[in-house]
């Protein structure tokens, strides 16, 4: 890790990386008013993970973002999306309905604004999850058989 | 009714969103498993979701039964149905939901003798999460009235279904390769389904079931809802096993784990059936000329090639489980040809057929997944005296495997019987003679495995006597005691058929 090879990539890549990760969010926050939403942004944001992997190495992102993270950051998402649809129920509403989050007479727009974005990160957090895991999985494989041993 | 229990002792919450917590539950339940720490807790949580599921449907289906010819429409997010995705159950799916649920409990309640020594590590908990992720998707299939819903539930459920059978490769490397074929056949039936879905949007302007069935009378020979229906019933034919599209089918029950397959073997296809039988029974009416005569000279022919090809192919197979795969292709076949005769009578005992297998071919691989367990293998050779040395689990298997030949006294007679007067009421004689025919070669395959089993000394004797586990043999025998049950008093069964065939032709005449 220490020789210098692939220094003009790894500061590039470096001073890439905030800036991938903001974008990815500007993507989320951004997407109730223009093009994209959660899903594009969760990808964005499992790209800045594996560019990080491609310039220093699987072992140092495995190190950074775990792979028991990534795997329980996708079920936390769909978790969270589920929950939302839960909660409206045990409001008295049906499954998923915004307006009944907070008991809302019609007009009120606290619970369409609370739910959609809880229902996004809900969606960031699944597709960054299963993106870095799917990574991970074909990354770090190994071969069960060496070549030599055909 | 028998389910009224069910109704008045269930909470007021659970009656309203049935619809939505037989799928919910499961779903929700599939990341927590992602998470848990311990393996014996995943599979309480699966055995637990599982059975709430099964509680759930039985609670719509007690609620369509108050009802005769009602259905219960749940609108997610409460928007109005043409235009929000809808969730629609009536006598048809609602006899569906019962049967997936019940036979996915007894197949998540199988999970862990079987597989708890195989995974000791954390993987179990991970196949345990998939197969409630296949099971909710299943569920979904079954209970949504959205066509495009409908779609995302199918590649739910495949998705699963893929890394399920991949999970056998820890005993059988060849799982992979199966796992991989039924991958590419799995999304090719899923994008030809998409495509038929796409066409008739162009034609409809809607992905509500209902509405698109309100639309059709006018629409008859329109070129873009003829391509439709012919994507449509590629696709499902594909997901469905329908002969010659069943080429994924062997492998991927053979070589995944024991309770997969039983399970799969118990729901997969049958939903597919579902889903075929709901869209060219309910949405396309069958006085179409066009669909009578898909019906008439593509199903027909190909239900009844499925059914002796098959069979015959189940003869001359070496490995039980593999012979229990072509058996059920044999078996979507009499299920295709009764819903090809278009009537309500046929379509009824395809229905009933539908049922009968699933607890039947259940039973069967449930059975072999016990002897796998116990004596690691399953080739006929390998069953050689295993009636001597597991009884109970054999005698289970032979009740089953009589139930599949159509032995008097077993649920598998009724439903051929009452596909054979559905048959000759449309005077296809012909037809008849091919079933009687198949149901002979389903003797000859059978009856192999019950002669090794039962007259032969084993290949190498057996120090002691060992069952398969009991935590098996209980919903084995549960299976095998419902298929002589239902033999006898077929009332129950063949009730919920006639409704669900009503139910499938009757929203389209309604109209």
């Amino acid at each position: 890790m220490k020789s210098d090879h692939h220094l003009i990539l790894r500061v590039i890549a470096k001073t890439l990386l905030p800036l991938i990760t903001i974008y990815a969010f500007y993507v989320q926050f951004h997407g109730e008013v223009s093009a994209g939403g959660a899903f594009q942004a969760g990808v964005v944001l499992a790209v800045a993970v594996i560019l990080y992997a491609l310039i220093f190495g699987l072992a140092e992102a495995m190190r950074a973002v775990p792979p028991w993270f990534a795997r329980g950051l996708a079920a936390a998402g769909v978790l969270i999306y589920g929950g939302v649809g839960v909660w409206a129920m045990v409001q008295g509403g049906q499954y998923l309905e915004y307006q009944a989050l907070f008991n809302e007479p019609p007009g009120g727009h606290n619970g369409q604004h609370t739910g959609i974005i809880l229902v996004e990160i809900g969606v960031l957090f699944a597709v960054a999850g299963a993106m870095v895991s799917i990574f991970y999985a074909l990354a770090g494989r190994v071969a069960e058989i060496r070549d030599e041993d055909w | 009714m028998i389910l009224e229990p069910v109704l008045t002792s269930a909470p007021d919450w659970a009656v309203r969103h049935a619809a939505v917590l037989v799928v919910v539950v499961p779903m929700l339940l599939a990341p927590l498993l992602a998470l848990s720490p311990s393996n014996r807790l995943a599979w309480i949580l699966t055995v637990a979701g599982t059975a709430a599921a099964f509680w759930f449907s039985l609670i719509l289906l007690a609620i369509i039964q108050e009802v005769p010819g009602s259905a219960i429409s749940y609108a997610l997010g409460n928007w109005e149905p043409p235009i929000g995705i809808e969730f629609r159950v009536d006598a048809l799916n609602a006899m569906i939901l019962v049967l997936i649920t019940g036979m996915g409990a007894l197949a998540s309640f199988i999970a862990w003798p079987t597989l708890a020594a195989e995974f000791k590590g954390e993987r179990l908990n991970l196949l345990l999460c998939a197969f409630l992720l296949c099971f909710a998707g299943l569920a979904g299939v079954a209970a949504t009235g959205d066509a495009f819903n409908l779609f995302v539930f199918l590649e739910v459920s495949s998705l699963a279904t893929y890394v399920l059978v991949a999970m056998g490769a820890g005993k059988d490397r060849r799982a992979l390769p199966a796992a991989f074929s039924y991958l590419v056949m799995g999304t090719l039936g899923a994008s030809f389904y998409v495509i038929g879905i796409g066409l008739l949007y162009a034609a409809t302007g809607t992905l509500n079931m209902a509405d698109i069935a309100e639309q059709m009378p006018g629409l008859s020979g329109n070129r873009s809802v003829q391509a439709g229906l012919a994507f449509i019933l590629v696709g499902l034919g594909l997901k469905a096993a329908m002969w010659p599209l069943h080429q994924w089918l062997p492998n991927a029950y053979a070589y995944a784990p024991g309770f997969v397959s039983m399970f799969l073997s118990a729901t997969a296809t049958k939903v597919a059936l579902y889903s075929l039988i709901r869209w060219l029974f309910t949405i396309f009416q069958p006085d179409l000329a066009f669909e009578s005569a898909v019906l008439q000279w593509v199903l027909a022919p190909l239900a009844m090639a499925a059914m002796v090809i098959c069979s015959v192919q189940a003869i001359f197979q070496t490995d039980v489980r593999r012979m229990l795969a072509y058996s059920s292709v044999a078996q979507v076949g009499y299920i295709l040809l009764a819903i090809s005769v278009g009537t309500a009578a046929g379509v009824s005992a395809g229905l009933l057929h539908l049922f009968t297998h699933a607890l039947m071919k259940g039973a069967l691989f449930m059975a072999v997944a016990g002897i796998c367990f116990a004596y690691q293998g399953s080739t006929i050779r390998d069953f050689a005296g295993l009636g001597r040395s597991a009884p109970f689990t054999m005698a289970a298997f032979a009740i089953a495997g009589l139930s599949l030949i159509g032995v008097p006294l077993t649920a598998g007679f009724i439903s051929k019987l009452q596909l054979g007067y559905a048959l000759l009421d449309q005077g296809w004689w012909w037809a008849a003679v091919v079933l009687v025919f198949a149901s002979f070669l389903s003797v000859i395959y059978i009856g192999r495995v019950l002669q090794a089993v039962f007259f032969e000394p084993p290949l190498n004797p057996r120090k002691n006597n060992k069952e398969a586990p009991l935590l098996l043999l209980i919903p084995l025998w549960i299976l095998a005691l419902v298929n002589i049950f239902y033999g006898i008093d077929a009332g129950f069964p063949a009730g919920l058929a006639a409704d669900g065939a009503a139910a499938a032709l009757g929203l389209g005449a309604a109209q």
